[in-house]
């Protein structure tokens, strides 16, 4: 009897581990965050600077920059927006699937930089056409700053919960149907 | 040759309407000055002329002279290694976002290199080339409006709903005032 209800340990040799789906999948994805391969400005070259092997993006798990949006999990801003290329941002973060991730890289990207007062053609920060989730500060910032900016995005990837949200709410909401609403 | 001989050579071979003006500077560039509807004929004699053979064209630049706007020719001959500059006067238009009411004849014909520095003016002053093959702006969006480095050159309030002039101190989140939150120095006070 005793064997019955006990929880299936043994059965599969001891090698289970119990957690939640969010967390296994936010595990996975903070730590494979593949970036959309393209730059702007001089902001792109720390970029790449930080992907080549003195600073080495891939210690992160983020060394794949994608050439395509619809296979990338992370969007780098680097470097000016102007409003030409704004509109072709808002189209390569629409093409991009979800969930995803924007870093604004730089002071042009974040509120438009030097060009603030006279810069007629530059998008005052990205984050008008985007949403972002981590703003990386610097003209242009070193790959120390970008690759904090990268950490502090994964700790909020793994800590999104994708999958409560999307498949949690029905069962929420059967079950408050009918006491409160 | 310098600018007088070629001055007096195309005045010789074209007239005088033609080219109107030959001025002289002791220090930085003399010019002459060359009606806008003779562009072309003038240019195609510069580059062919035995004497001249003004094989490249350095730079063409639009200008904005307040009374009136203008193009400026930068011209060279590697074979002679001799240079000119060509002056165009227009008139200025009453209206800041309408282009030129006189063309220029396009020289892309003659220098291959004309022919995106001629977008290039058209695009910051609004000055237009006649005779050219790709005539349209060449930096700014084809949906811009204005001329952008003409003097009174006012920005856009929105492009395709995108705010162009940086927010007022009022219109921001924050009032204007940046207030930075210091997360370093709290993980160490906790």
């Amino acid at each position: 009897m005793a064997e019955q209800t006990a929880l299936p340990e043994g059965q599969y040799g001891g090698n289970i581990v119990v957690t939640t789906v969010d967390k296994i999948l936010g595990w996975a994805r903070g730590n494979s965050p593949w970036p959309l391969g393209f730059g702007l400005a001089c902001c792109a070259i720390e970029m790449m600077a930080t992907a080549a092997s003195r600073y080495d993006i891939a210690r992160f798990g983020a060394e794949v920059f994608r050439a395509s949006p619809r296979q990338a999990d992370i969007m780098i801003v680097a470097g000016t927006v102007t409003l030409k290329m704004a509109t072709r941002i808002k189209r390569l973060w629409e093409q991009m699937p979800v969930p995803k991730y924007c870093i604004s890289m730089g002071s042009c990207a974040t509120c438009g930089g030097p060009y603030w007062q006279h810069g007629y053609h530059v998008l005052k920060g990205v984050d008008i056409v985007i949403p972002v989730d981590v703003y990386v500060p610097g003209c242009p910032p070193r790959p120390e700053a970008l690759l904090e900016g990268l950490m502090l995005l994964q700790e909020k990837m793994k800590k999104d919960q994708h999958f409560l949200k999307r498949y949690g709410k029905k069962k929420l909401d059967t079950k408050s149907s009918g006491a409160s609403r | 040759m310098n600018t007088q001989e070629i001055y007096a050579k195309l005045k010789e071979k074209l007239g005088e309407n033609k080219v109107s003006e030959c001025v002289e500077n002791d220090v930085g560039d003399s010019w002459i000055t060359v009606s806008h509807d003779y562009v072309h004929e003038v240019a195609l004699l510069l580059r062919d002329d035995e004497q001249l053979r003004f094989d490249a064209c350095n730079c063409i630049s639009g200008m904005d002279w307040k009374d009136k706007l203008g193009v400026v020719y930068h011209l060279h001959s590697h074979e002679l290694n001799h240079r000119v500059v060509l002056h165009v006067d227009l008139e200025r238009s009453e209206n800041a976002l309408d282009t030129t009411t006189q063309e220029v004849q396009s020289v892309s014909a003659v220098w291959p290199t004309a022919d995106w520095h001629e977008r290039e003016a058209y695009d910051m002053f609004g000055i237009r080339f006649v005779n050219h093959p790709d005539f349209r702006r060449i930096l700014c969006p084809d949906d811009w409006e204005g001329w952008p480095l003409r003097k009174d050159y006012k920005t856009q309030e929105f492009y395709r709903g995108m705010p162009v002039p940086y927010p007022a101190d009022e219109d921001l989140d924050d009032g204007g005032t940046y207030i930075f939150e210091d997360r370093f120095s709290k993980d160490t006070d906790g």
